[in-house]
């Protein structure tokens, strides 16, 4: 079999998958009654027309990305991580509580102190399904979605009590959301008119970060060893325990990370519904990324598309914005599909014999002409 | 019960080509079985041998040659295709589903059964009862997969085979699994149901070959180098015809070394998974440049042995002094730190990870060392040319080093754990069941390489079933029986005999 054959094949096959969500897709649309032709042409083409577009959704970008890559090295080292968008919360409490506690400190030195610390928080959270799976084998799907709800609730506490604005208390209608942070916090918005903050490049670093971190030092060499083959990373002297917990504490602390610099460059304050979804996005974008740095990015910024383009919908074509979810839905159901077929060496070998009957077919008629 | 395929007098396989990206894996290969005929196919690791096979089950199809069946040209597409004439495959590894009943594993594939809405498990108990009766295969169809033994899952599967209609059987090496007296009832059945089908098996073991087939194919590098009557023919003259040379299994002939002891196992107890002691009161000595042989029939404690060692398995009480030093519960990193070498049992799932590349499998055990990363940065030049030096050293066949471990042979998969481990330059190694599965050649080159280290002053406990291999190999040979070492004895007053009077048990071999 040519490589070229090969290379050929898996662009095939993730073509006919985009194809078959986009059908699955326009079923549902066709539904719901909406214009399916369009309603497509919105999501994917009226972000793009103009600054303001591109930059929403390189804004959406950057958590998505953020999240995508811890939770690539949680899946690398063979734990999946549901609790993103729990350990997001974590992150923003944790660095809404050092803006308020310190508010007099230097961008210079905030900045970095309460990233840190929304690290620290989703590490924490992180580290709790991370002891309990190596541990007592308790299973990280049920342990990390318990702790999604433990975290939800946590993070309404801090905003109905402790964090809550003295302006709400006093005279407004008392929404749950702490105060408009201190200045120092803020992340630059670089492009005037927009709000496209540099917490872009923070997430471009981190992505390279992951990348150096998992293939080129001796740590991500053990956890990914830890995730290929844990009887065989045991037998290697490897501690899979510590590595399993040391890789959830990572995926949970990019999901604080992610927290912190979207508190810090969109929101500036801690409101309900930062989260949104993006802990469940992010599991999406590292599958369709194929749990890789440099496939992370480019899917982090097409489920940027999707989100902010379903937005649009709702406003343009009257399609709920929640469709992109059905979407998701149905991406990832056409990855795991996606992924047995081209792990399928027979279907290949048929294919490629197909095709091969197929041009010998034509240069006979060729031949005869 | 009638069998609905028909029979099958004659099937031919002519010049058959099967090429993969950078191998020919078979190369015009035409063969000829006819009724009541068993073919042995022999050869090297990665001669074709299963490719040949994958292709007349209809998995992968040819590039050039055809399959005939009486006299008639077949053309597989699947294995379904394959079963519809009557051909059916024993692989290597077994497909049942260990939580279900042998009847429940057998009506899976048995679609007479497949009522709508009920599955007619009376029939299918039916169908078990009489090919038992037809060919003396007694297996109990309530049992659980899980329950059985290796040998009686191989002998579900025969069973499920012949249910399905199969007139003509294919064993992808049928015995490797086997304890040696599972094998001789193996052969001792195929022999007997050869009176009523043909019969393919593919097989390194000389002995087997002799006993059973009628007619012996060799295959080299994809190519029938040699095809004939079994009777006509010498074990000697086969073996040289499968690796190209006279293979003479090398022998441990030099005078014992007598440098002191390097392991000593003292009144070890170890429990097993199950909870029960698989090593009671255990102790054995051996020396630096001194292989000893533990001889004994596998799940005697040598599985338990190895991992308490190597600190994979807590061991109870007692000691484990490795060079003067008390190894027994240290963290598995500890013990390789102390200079310890191991070739673990299951080379496909312990002894590498199959997915990463096989330079990759070379440093499982050095990622921390200095001479493969420095703060914590792996040198990547430095991995690559020591992977491709160790490629060269221990011969291993793959087209380059980036290959996932996983996708090689078995016999190349056993030489990348051997070459890290003994490039690790270790003081003692521990190798179990090294030459399980593998053909001649491997297996010469590995005891090679073991005899070339204990010559070096390396001691080596060789954990095995195969006799002739502990008796070539060892300077003292131990039999371990119910997790206690029966006796220890010279390798010269190893003889067959006494070592299978002790493997079964029988204390006092002096009285017998």
């Amino acid at each position: 079999m040519t490589k070229r054959f090969k290379t050929g094949y898996r662009i095939g096959v993730i073509l006919l998958a985009i194809i078959i969500t986009m059908l699955l897709g326009a079923v549902i649309l066709w539904a719901i009654g909406a214009d399916v032709f369009k309603t497509y042409m919105v999501i994917l083409t009226e972000p793009l027309k103009n600054k303001i577009g591109v930059t929403e959704v390189l804004l959406r970008m950057v958590p998505l990305t953020i999240i995508a890559l811890g939770i690539t090295v949680a899946y690398r080292s063979g734990i999946i991580n549901i609790g993103a968008e729990g350990q997001m919360a974590m992150g923003i409490l944790a660095t809404t509580a050092i803006a308020l506690a310190f508010p007099n400190l230097p961008s210079g030195v905030l900045i970095p102190f309460a990233i840190l610390a929304g690290m620290v928080g989703g590490a924490a959270w992180g580290f709790i399904p991370g002891f309990l799976k190596a541990k007592l084998e308790v299973s990280e799907l049920l342990s990390t979605v318990m702790l999604n709800y433990i975290a939800a609730q946590l993070y309404t506490f801090f905003l109905r009590g402790p964090m809550l604005d003295p302006a709400e208390l006093t005279m407004g209608s008392g929404t749950p959301q702490s105060m408009r942070l201190t200045r120092n916090l803020d992340l630059t918005r670089f492009i005037p008119g927009t709000r496209i903050h540099s917490g872009l490049f923070i997430a471009i670093g981190l992505a390279v970060l992951i990348f150096l971190l998992l293939w080129k030092t001796s740590y991500g060499y053990k956890m990914r060893a830890a995730g290929a083959s844990e009887r065989a990373a045991r037998y290697g002297g490897i501690n899979v325990p510590k590595y399993l917990i040391i890789a959830m504490m990572i995926s949970g602390g990019f999901a604080g990370i992610a927290g912190s610099i979207e508190i810090a460059g969109v929101h500036r304050r801690a409101i309900e519904g930062v989260t949104s979804g993006y802990g469940f996005s992010g599991i999406v974008v590292a599958l369709f990324g194929g749990l890789h740095p440099a496939g992370i990015l480019p899917a982090a910024f097409f489920f940027g598309l999707l989100i902010y383009g379903a937005d649009m919908t709702q406003r343009l074509v009257g399609v709920p914005a929640n469709m992109v979810q059905v979407l998701q839905g149905i991406i990832i159901l056409v990855i795991v599909a996606t992924k047995m077929v081209l792990a399928n060496p027979y279907l290949m070998q048929r294919v490629e014999s197909k095709f091969a009957a197929i041009a010998a077919k034509r240069s006979n008629l060729e031949v005869q002409a | 019960m009638e069998l609905t395929t028909k029979a099958i007098d004659s099937l031919r396989i002519e010049h058959i080509t099967k090429r993969f990206p950078g191998v020919l894996a078979c190369d015009d290969i035409s063969l000829d079985i006819g009724k009541g005929e068993v073919l042995a196919l022999v050869g090297e690791n990665g001669a074709g041998k299963t490719t040949l096979m994958n292709v007349l089950m209809g998995l992968y199809h040819p590039d050039e040659g055809r399959i005939l069946i009486n006299g008639e040209e077949v053309n597989f597409r699947s294995p379904n295709d394959a079963f519809a004439y009557g051909i059916g495959m024993v692989h290597q590894q077994y497909m049942l589903v260990p939580n279900m009943t042998v009847l429940e594993n057998i009506a899976l594939g048995f679609k007479q059964a497949w009522k709508p809405w009920k599955l007619d498990l009376n029939m299918v108990r039916d169908r078990i009862d009489a090919v038992a009766r037809q060919y003396g295969l007694a297996v109990d169809p309530d049992a659980f997969i899980w329950q059985l033994s290796v040998g009686e899952q191989q002998r579900v599967e025969l069973v499920k085979t012949l249910c399905l209609g199969a007139r003509f059987l294919i064993l992808d090496e049928p015995t490797s699994a086997l304890t040696p007296q599972e094998t001789d009832d193996l052969i001792a059945l195929l022999k007997r149901m050869s009176g009523e089908l043909s019969i393919i098996f593919i097989s390194h073991k000389l002995q087997e070959v002799k006993d059973l087939s009628s007619k012996v194919a060799i295959l080299r590098h994809g190519r029938v180098v040699f095809q004939g009557n079994t009777i006509d023919h010498s074990s000697s003259d086969i073996a040289a015809l499968m690796t190209g040379h006279e293979v003479v299994l090398p022998h441990n002939d030099a005078p014992a070394c007598t440098m002191g002891p390097m392991l000593q196992l003292r009144n070890l107890k170890v429990r097993s998974d199950r909870g029960f002691l698989a090593l009671d009161d255990l102790s054995l000595y051996i020396c630096k440049g001194e292989i000893v042989g533990l001889a004994g029939v596998s799940g005697n404690g040598q599985r338990e042995l190895a991992e308490a060692i190597n600190g994979l398995r807590k061991v109870e009480s007692g000691q484990i002094l490795f060079d003067g030093k008390d190894i027994a519960n240290c963290s598995p990193v500890q013990v390789i730190q102390a200079g310890m070498g191991y070739i673990p049992e299951e080379r496909n799932t312990e002894g590498i990870v199959p997915s990463f590349s096989m330079k990759e499998n070379f440093i499982l055990k050095d990622t921390d060392s200095e001479k493969y990363s420095s703060h914590s940065f792996l040198k990547n030049k430095v991995v690559d040319v020591e992977a491709e030096q160790l490629r060269q050293q221990f011969d291993i066949r793959s087209p380059n080093i980036e290959v996932a471990a996983g996708s090689l042979s078995g016999g190349n998969i056993q030489k990348v754990i051997l070459a890290r481990e003994i490039s690790r330059s270790p003081k003692f190694l521990i190798a179990v069941y090294p030459t399980r599965g593998l053909d001649m050649g491997a297996a010469e080159f590995i005891h090679k390489q073991l005899l070339q280290k204990r010559n070096e002053g390396v001691g080596i406990l060789l954990i095995s079933e195969e006799l002739e291999e502990i008796t070539n190999l060892s300077d003292q040979v131990a039999v371990i029986f119910k997790g206690k070492i029966q006796k220890v004895l010279p390798s010269s007053e190893a003889s067959r005999r006494r070592l299978g009077i002790l493997m079964a048990g029988v204390k006092d071999d002096e009285e017998i």
